[in-house]
């Protein structure tokens, strides 16, 4: 594996200026790359106009004709409530969703993982979302969820059918729980992914926001198997697909309770989150840096309650103070798709844009015509955002007389 | 007497990153680099727990070219005892899973931890993986996403983040914990006197052979990831651009959300 730059380079300097790691500098006019700093992300090869930069990338020699299946890990809902004790969280499946398409890509089998203290049929609601077969573990050890023991149920479920592709959600429990087991059967693991596809030869392509999110990158990971990504709730669409035949394979797997080495003592509960839940909002008023100041911002609340919605906000909005960090949508904050986003002084940073590209109907307002934002947006206006957030008042407020 | 590690990086303040918006491509120059927040309330922490244990050492270690070692030095003018930075050629590229083995390999050849207290995650990269990574390699308990700690015996105790609230837990020691800040915390910088009494602390320079790290683990080798194409995102909607005034634009605006029954 490496990087070369070949003998007919020209100098031109376009790769220096397009490298994101500052790797490349011009050297006697000719292009040298400081291999401490290069990724081989392969940016210079794509703006070479005399195709002098070679990256060479080893081919895995390793058989993984063995490896097939697209797995999805099942999360449950909260474990002290009994209603939602053994419920399906959403999240799972929109990864099934997801994990259908791919598996329909590889010709593969799409698989559920299911680790529960009890089957509660569970059978009769995935085989409406394209699942082949489940791989059910049914202890009462696994109840609370607990890292050490679900790694190594995991592991032991990989290593006996070794799946091509393994789907976790990106939650609390899933970014616990998904580098634990990728660290120990050393296979490569993306976070956080924002898209998923196969390429041609076969690969997963995982393209996550990369630099804070400022720019993207599509990650393989060709030298490992399983694939595991981790990806967010509310970014893959829900979609169903009811299969007639499902297959359940039960595992006996002896779990040894002395595994639980972390005990939780108490749970407390989130007061607030039942109350305020941006990640199932309808309508969501979003507000940016182009609010101007703290004052202002709060009109969009205003707004927000007219219209039923709730309020979200960009990075650089919480930055400055001007709301709750609870508010922020994007890549370091909560990902929504809601059926309507407006958003009011927001640019549109690729942290951001991620966090709410999947909405239904985006209309942005923003003084600057080349906001990025607009490039996601099915509206655009250019125009001053707290004004027009205050007439939107005016005029709703008018016509609910 | 208990040994503490403290796992930092040192990442460009992503805030100032800007897009090229003609190329798409990154404008990193003039970028600060910080200590990534998260590690830096990890430092706090694991000084928190040396207040009231006194006799605990408290080792800072990262990963990185030897500019890294900026952020080493402003641990332990904060307070930590020792800095450990990892710095060679071969670690260059490494990916979350590499990252955690040279991590885990640098921790055993130190000393034999009783606590390792990470970031939960780095702002340039927003994986969270490399806390978990630890800990598998060295095969010790992991409790993620913690906003406290305390150490009572042979004990620890954090109240971690769960999607609907937060846990109280327990685990027994050597553990992992990986820290996730509270919004609004400020964090503390030292002051000119600590910095100039931590001058005298030496930071430690590992390279691959010093802790003994396989050369097929770390580094672009080592790593099972790898990164295939970087590209600013995809434009495929068709913008409607409302044209006229404010009074224009809030018309056009209550008609859209009418047609499409956001509004009655």
């Amino acid at each position: 594996m490496g990087i070369e730059v070949l003998s007919n380079c020209i100098g031109c300097g376009k790769c220096v200026s397009v490298c994101p790691f500052e790797a490349i500098s011009m050297v006697n006019k000719k292009a040298v790359i400081d291999l401490t700093k290069c990724t081989l992300c392969g940016s210079c090869v794509v703006v070479c106009p005399v195709k002098a930069i070679v990256i060479k990338r080893e081919v895995s020699k390793k058989d993984f004709s063995e490896y097939k299946d697209v797995w999805v890990f099942v999360e449950f809902g909260d474990e002290t409530d009994p209603l939602k004790q053994g419920e399906i969280k959403k999240v799972s499946f929109e990864l099934l969703s997801k994990g259908r398409q791919l598996a329909d890509k590889l010709k593969n089998k799409l698989c559920a993982v299911v680790l529960s203290y009890e089957n509660k049929n569970y059978e009769n609601i995935l085989k409406d979302y394209g699942v082949d077969r489940i791989y059910l573990v049914e202890d009462k050890n696994l109840l609370p969820y607990d890292t050490e023991i679900y790694s190594s149920v995991v592991i032991s479920l990989v290593n006996k059918y070794k799946p091509s592709v393994f789907l976790f959600p990106a939650t609390y429990k899933g970014r616990d729980l998904a580098p634990r087991i990728a660290s120990s059967l050393y296979v490569g693991l993306t976070a956080d992914c924002t898209a998923l596809d196969i390429n041609s030869d076969g690969l997963l392509v995982q393209s996550r926001p990369a630099f804070g999110g400022n720019i993207m990158a599509d990650i393989l990971s060709p030298n490992s198997r399983p694939q595991m990504a981790t990806v967010r709730p509310n970014v893959m669409k829900i979609e169903k697909n009811y299969r007639e035949n499902l297959e359940v394979i039960k595992e006996n797997i002896k779990i040894n309770p002395s595994l639980r080495r972390v005990k939780i003592l108490k749970r407390i509960k989130n007061p607030s989150s039942s109350s305020f839940k941006l990640e199932n909002a309808e309508i969501i008023v979003s507000g940016g840096r182009g609010m101007k100041t703290k004052e202002r911002f709060e009109v969009l609340f205003e707004l927000a309650k007219l219209l039923d919605g709730c309020v979200g906000a960009s990075r650089a909005a919480v930055d400055s103070g001007f709301i709750d960090k609870k508010h922020q949508v994007g890549q370091s904050g909560v990902t929504v798709n809601p059926r309507l986003y407006l958003a009011f002084g927001i640019s549109g940073a690729i942290q951001h844009i991620v966090g709410m590209k999947n909405s239904d109907r985006i209309i942005a307002i923003n003084k600057d015509p080349n906001a990025p934002i607009f490039g996601v947006s099915h509206y655009a206006v250019v125009g001053d955002a707290y004004e027009i957030a205050k007439k939107l008042i005016e005029k709703l407020k008018q016509s609910c007389k | 007497m208990k040994n503490i590690f403290v796992c930092i990086k040192q990442v460009p303040d992503s805030t100032e990153v800007k897009i090229n918006p003609e190329t798409g491509t990154l404008i990193r120059q003039g970028v600060p680099s910080i200590l990534n927040p998260y590690d830096h309330f990890a430092v706090v922490w694991a000084l928190k727990l040396k207040e009231k244990n006194p006799d605990f050492s408290v080792n800072v270690i990262s990963m990185g070219p030897p500019q890294a070692k900026a952020v080493i030095q402003l641990a332990l003018a904060l307070g930590c005892d020792r800095g450990y930075l990892l710095s060679d050629v071969l670690f260059a590229g490494s990916d979350t899973w590499a990252t955690s083995y040279a991590l885990s390999m640098a921790i055993k050849k130190i000393a034999k931890p009783d606590l390792i207290i990470c970031g939960m995650q780095a702002i340039d990269g927003d994986t969270a993986q490399v806390g978990p990574g630890i800990a598998a390699q060295l095969g010790i308990p992991q409790i993620t996403f913690c906003e406290e700690i305390e150490i009572d015996g042979n004990k620890l105790v954090a109240k971690k983040h769960i999607d609907d609230g937060y846990d109280l837990v327990e685990s027994i020691l050597p553990c992992l914990v990986t820290m996730s800040m509270p919004k609004d915390f400020e964090l503390p910088f030292p002051s000119f006197v600590d910095i100039a009494n931590s001058v005298s602390k030496e930071i430690t320079v590992y390279q691959a052979k010093d802790i003994g790290a396989d050369e097929n683990l770390i580094g672009l080798k080592g790593s099972p990831t790898q990164v295939s194409k970087i590209y600013p995102p995809s434009k495929d909607i068709k913008t409607v651009y409302i044209q006229g005034g404010t009074i224009e634009a809030v018309e056009k605006i209550i008609e859209i959300m009418r047609n499409e029954n956001f509004i009655k």
